[in-house]
């Protein structure tokens, strides 16, 4: 009986399955390749395939990071996909410029603008999408999905408006590090992967944005009245989760040193949706996990490199993440909750 | 429980008897051992405050939830409803306050949707219109049944629920009468005609021998329609009791287990109270503030220390008012001042920076954040006061929290269990706790005491009072005149949504109050 | 009491979006017909439905789940899917056509009822599901290949190449056939069947529906099923129109699907529309198309930029009559 409650009660925990499967993935990577846990320093950089994944994870973990706060309240955004393809775009058409070679072997840094300035056009049209959307759902009062939907369709073809249909390749080598450089042996991405987490961590539970966002979520109109300034909350969730895709839109182009309007980001709002959920934030709006949902980017990003490593065409991971996010979500319903007794944490409460 | 009443019914045989009803939730007990008998041709009134089990009790009655123990028994044969559906298909229907009918579909469609006279293969429009009307003459209701059921008033469609409930229904070939039709609350939102409307209905299909089980909280209206009573306390049944043999004392006793008749104050006796201070200047003062297509023409003003009621019938504009005294509705004509200063608020926000709170009239979807705890509930609107970054600690949220559960004797184990969990009349004190953490100066309550068990309803507004007496300015609404005569020191009085006069509550009596109200 | 007369209801209530996604449609094709030469002929008319007749036969899919208040992310990859199943089975394992229709349309219903029984039983929100079906069955083609297969086999392409003579030297396929057909039985569905007002209900208020002893179950379930089965005959259809196998195909067609639907006056929120709508919205499509085509300097993605902007506007039209409605 006691083990049944502990197993109860650890399963009703918002986060058990996925660091379940995490701990299951990675047991199944270590059996299959003793080497997986191995960290080696080559020229002074961290490289291994722990360091891999948690680089590669890294726009996923953002943008899953701002969606969650859309999320929470009772939103979605399907339109990062096309964010992280226009924030590249602009970056790319900002830097602009031809191949020049240098003495044969090297490559000349070509830029029209410098590189802060390069950032901040991509992040600040980011923003702008990310406003837009947010306009859409709490002005207007949109359903999220729908107003995002319209990005996600009209996104991309402004993403190709601005790479003219083409891609577009970089030539310009400081804007590799973002998204390839390495600082103190640690990949610079992570860097940015924190600064994003400890800057929302510190807004959503240093003060009091964390408790609006779950009441905006559960209660929308009892928050407002309440004092709580629902629309203007509502409208900046929607703008940091562009950000955020924008940031993340940055490192892509920036590991693949091109801009592509029609590929970039492509998928990228299923996979953070599935970062969320997995994380253990409820797509139904409330209480949130930005931990959570950095824990779900890297399950994911554990998944796709272990079918990887299992010598299985990439593509067919979508097959896997259509069906763990079938089961998750199967998992998380209140029907299964209530089958193994946690029904106690599900919604709903008792009768009037 | 014992049942000392006397019966003299007892020989009828009941169209539906439950037995001994246990049904118990995670933490609560929510019927214990519950008795009802249902005879034929009855209009049976199940009685008790909130949390007595009388929606658990209907909840197992229509199949929502299984009992834990007890038997159900349908004209002596034993059953066990799975779901609402298996409930109707037994003849058992429900009809509730909130008409559960599709809004978007035509009434014809609402009221022969899934019932005998469709085929599964091709609808028959004209004949389903014609049986729909004839179903509505029979209840004297003449309406177009093709338009969809969203554009008439919710009177009209609680009788097409109705109609739709008395269509029989084909159970693999057989046909099933109505025989027992549960109105749930139904005349909560109803004009007092319309109530008549119902009620003439209600008499129709006990001449038909339906059993009725009504439930609602309308005291009077509960005399005026039954046959019988069951109350119910705490879970457990207090008693079955023929109406002549109760006076309305007698039955509020019973629901609420003890004399609560001197509790409280009245208006008398408070002016008297030494506590009662001669007050200031007006708090809040609104000349001629209305909004097009809302509240016109309203003059108000709100004293330290005073008591505003707000009469007026359903639809007057009670609830219309405060909105636009706190901001959620904005003024387009007339002025409102705080303290001598005019203010023009956009907001909530604004209205509680300036020391304004608002209890609204629906808890559940207004009031409430139902899946944050009772400590976030009761914090969150001092907290939206300070702003977003005047964070209050953990340890502080803790102290307001524990002594608000204390102050108001709100029912609650665990600060941090979600709201949701409470009793209405619970959920109604976490809403005063709200806005009495943020020390208001004026407190604006809309229908404080609907839906709330009158224990509670003494409670909180003797709760309410004494903050008035302390220096607060109140303005409350309240569809129950004795209430508002016995809590306010000013009466408003509302008709079409503008302000048709002011009495003084010490000298006033409902008669005057009526007589403003009917335009005299 | 207030009573409108029938015919002031009607139009305040239900048939207004359809009469605005009609007038559109009249205004835009006017606007064709002016600015370009050659537009306004049978042919080019015809052409929207023979473009478009896959679009046509999943929106039609579409309205039913819209109706219910769902939405369906997969259709897109099920097309897919069903190009990918029909070409390798075809082509490689030599499977006779009047087998793999057959069974690709089977296929295409099992994923809708997998989709529906999961949303209807488990509670997941619609959104959530469809999208482990998107992933899921574009994950499948690449199980069956990364590439593209042309199919060769002489009953697809004479499908392909038939041509049913019309007046005036025009003709259509038989695509154009299938989509009609569907959208009969569709509108025979919607109005006239105990099933097609379910999902009304459905849409209007599931919990009422639910109460009112409605089969809510069964419908939300074969709403889905009834929209793998479209997704899988427009896979039919476009491997007519393809004659190839390929997982890369109708990328991004459930945004097309649904902004068909909603432009043609379906509700979003559910339990309001008309399929006939659907279809007009679908000729809204192809008419924007065929406007960039025939402009010729524009590229094709700017029918993704005007598409999306014209979800928009009718996303803002509905709020606006919902609005007034309230009022």
């Amino acid at each position: 009986m006691a083990a049944m409650a502990f197993v109860r009660r650890l399963t009703a925990k918002h986060n058990f399955w996925a660091i379940a499967t995490l701990v299951l993935l990675l047991a199944y990577n270590l059996i299959s390749n003793p080497h997986f846990f191995s960290i080696s320093v080559r020229d002074g950089h961290l490289y291994g395939s722990i360091v891999d994944i948690l680089n590669r994870a890294s726009p996923l973990m953002i943008i899953a990071m701002g969606l969650t706060l859309v999320i929470a309240t009772h939103g979605i955004d399907i339109s990062v996909g096309a964010v992280v393809a226009i924030s590249g775009a602009v970056a790319a058409a900002m830097i602009g410029g031809e191949l020049v070679l240098s003495g044969g072997t090297g490559m000349e840094d070509v830029t029209q603008y410098p590189l802060p300035l390069v950032i901040a056009g991509a992040l600040g049209v980011s923003l702008l999408c990310g406003m837009w959307n947010g306009a859409l759902v709490s002005m207007i009062g949109m359903q999220p999905i729908i107003a995002t939907l319209i990005l996600l369709g009209t996104g991309r073809g402004v993403a190709q408006l601005i790479t003219h249909g083409q891609i577009v390749t970089i030539y310009y080598s400081p804007y590799y590090e973002l998204g390839n450089g390495f600082v103190l042996g640690v990949p610079f991405s992570l860097f940015i992967v924190a600064t994003v987490a400890i800057a929302l961590l510190l807004l959503t539970r240093r003060t009091a944005l964390g408790l609006f966002i779950e009441a905006i979520g559960i209660n929308p109109l009892a928050s407002r009245l309440t004092g709580v300034r629902a629309r203007s909350i509502t409208f900046a969730v929607y703008a940091v989760c562009g950000l955020c895709a924008g940031i993340a839109g940055l490192i892509v182009s920036s590991n693949v040193k091109s801009a592509d309007g029609n590929n970039a980001g492509l998928l990228f709002e299923l996979d953070a949706i599935l970062a969320v959920v997995l994380g253990g934030t409820s797509l139904t709006g409330g209480k949130f996990y930005l931990l959570g949902s950095i824990l779900g980017a890297l399950l994911i990003q554990t998944l796709t490199t272990t079918i990887y490593a299992a010598g299985v065409a990439p593509e067919v991971t979508l097959v896997v993440k259509g069906v763990v996010v079938l089961a998750v979500s199967i998992l998380q319903s209140e029907r299964i909750q209530i089958l193994i007794g946690a029904g106690a944490a599900g919604r709903g409460g008792p009768a009037r | 429980m014992p049942d000392p009443a006397p019966d003299p019914v007892i020989n009828a045989r009941p169209v539906l008897e439950m037995r001994g009803i246990s049904k118990s939730f995670p933490g609560v007990r929510a019927l214990s051992a519950v008795d009802l008998r249902l005879l034929p041709g009855e209009v049976h009134a199940l009685m008790g405050q909130n949390g007595a089990g009388k929606s658990t009790l209907v909840k197992v009655l229509t199949g929502v939830h299984p009992p834990d123990a007890g038997q159900l028994l349908l004209d002596g044969v034993e059953i066990r409803p799975q779901s609402p559906l298996d409930a109707q298909r037994l003849g058992i229907t429900t009809v509730y306050q909130e008409v559960n009918l599709c809004p978007n579909l035509s009434v014809a469609e609402n009221i022969c949707l899934g019932r005998e006279g469709t085929s599964s293969l091709a609808i028959r429009w004209r004949a389903m219109r014609r049986r729909a009307e004839a179903l509505l003459a029979e209840l004297n209701i003449y309406i177009d049944v093709a338009a969809p059921l969203s554009s008439y008033p919710l009177a009209v469609q609680q009788m097409v629920a109705i109609a739709r409930s008395l269509t029989a229904q084909t159970e693999r070939g057989v046909q099933v009468r109505t025989r027992l039709l549960i109105l749930d609350e139904p005349t909560s939102s109803l004009a007092q005609d319309e109530v008549k409307m119902l009620f003439a209905v209600m008499r129709r299909l006990k001449a038909q021998g339906i059993a009725i089980l009504f439930i609602s909280h309308f005291l009077d209206q509960a005399f005026e329609i039954s046959d019988r009573f069951t109350v119910l306390r705490n879970g457990q049944r207090v008693g079955e009791y023929p109406v002549a043999a109760l006076s309305a004392m007698d039955l509020i006793v019973k629901m609420v287990g003890k004399e609560i008749a001197e509790v409280g104050h009245t208006r008398a006796a408070r002016s008297a109270a030494p506590a009662a201070r001669p007050a200031g200047p007006a708090f809040l003062r609104a000349r001629e503030l209305g909004k097009t297509g809302s509240v016109t023409g309203l003059d108000l003003e709100a004293l330290p220390g005073k008591a505003v009621g707000i009469a007026g019938l359903l639809g007057s504009g009670r609830t219309e008012t405060a909105r636009l005294l706190f901001g959620i509705d904005h003024a387009d004509h007339g002025s409102l001042e705080i303290e001598g200063t005019p203010v023009r608020f956009t907001s909530p926000l604004d209205a509680i920076q300036r020391g304004l709170g608002y209890c609204p009239e629906d808890r559940k979807s207004e009031g409430i954040i139902a899946e944050l705890s009772i400590r976030e509930n009761i914090i969150i609107a001092l907290q939206c006061k300070r702003g977003m970054f005047r964070n209050l600690s953990r340890a502080r949220q803790d102290e307001i929290a524990r002594s608000y559960i204390k102050l108001l004797g709100i029912k609650a184990h665990d600060a941090d269990a979600p709201i949701a969990k409470l009793s209405g009349g619970n959920q109604q004190k976490v809403l005063l706790a709200r806005w009495l953490a943020t020390d208001p100066r004026m407190l604006i309550l809309d229908e404080p005491t609907r839906g709330i068990d009158v224990g509670a309803k003494v409670e909180i507004m003797g709760q309410v009072m004494g903050l008035c007496d302390n220096g607060m300015a109140v303005v409350f609404s309240s569809s129950e005149m004795p209430e508002i005569l016995q809590y306010a020191d000013r009466v408003v009085v509302l008709r079409d949504r503008t302000k048709v006069g002011e009495l003084d509550a010490a000298v006033a009596d409902e008669h005057q109050v009526f007589q403003l109200i009917a335009g005299g | 009491m207030t009573r409108r007369s029938g015919l002031a209801l009607l139009l305040h209530h239900k048939l207004l979006p359809l009469a605005v996604t009609i007038v559109l449609f009249g205004v835009m094709y006017g606007a064709g017909a002016y600015l370009f030469e050659g537009f306004l002929s049978l042919q080019v008319f015809l052409n929207f439905f023979i473009d478009n007749a896959f679009l046509a036969v999943t929106a039609i899919g579409m309205t039913f789940v819209i109706l219910s208040g769902g939405i369906d992310l997969s259709v897109g990859s099920v097309i897919a899917l069903t190009t990918m199943v029909s070409a390798t089975l075809v082509e490689h394992h030599g499977w006779s056509p009047t087998l793999v229709i057959p069974l690709v349309l089977a296929m295409g219903s099992a994923i809708g009822l997998v989709m529906g029984l999961v949303i209807h039983y488990f509670r997941v929100q619609s959104f959530i599901v469809t999208l482990a079906g998107m992933f899921l069955a574009r994950g499948l083609c690449y199980v069956i290949s990364i590439d593209s297969i042309t199919i060769e086999n002489s009953f697809y392409t004479e499908i392909s190449s038939f041509r049913i003579p019309l007046p005036f030297d025009t003709s259509i396929t038989a695509n154009v056939i299938v989509a009609f057909v569907m959208l009969a039985i569709a509108v025979y569905l919607a109005h006239f069947t105990r099933f097609g007002r379910t999902v009304y209900a459905i849409g209007g208020n599931e919990q009422s529906a639910l109460l009112m002893g409605l089969p809510v179950a069964r419908t939300k379930v074969l709403v889905y099923t009834f929209n793998g089965f479209c997704s899988a005959l427009a896979g039919v259809v476009f491997t007519f129109y393809m004659l190839s196998g390929y997982g890369l195909h109708a990328q991004g067609m459930e945004l097309d699907a649904i902004a068909a639907v909603v432009i043609g006056g379906t509700l979003l929120t559910g339990g309001s529309g008309y399929v006939v709508g659907t279809m007009f919205g679908v000729l809204i499509y192809g008419t924007i198309q065929t406007i960039i085509s025939f402009e010729g300097s524009l590229s094709s993605w700017w029918t993704k930029i005007v598409i999306g902007l014209l979800l928009l506007a009718f996303c803002l039209l509905q709020r606006a009559f919902a609005r007034t409605r309230r009022a």
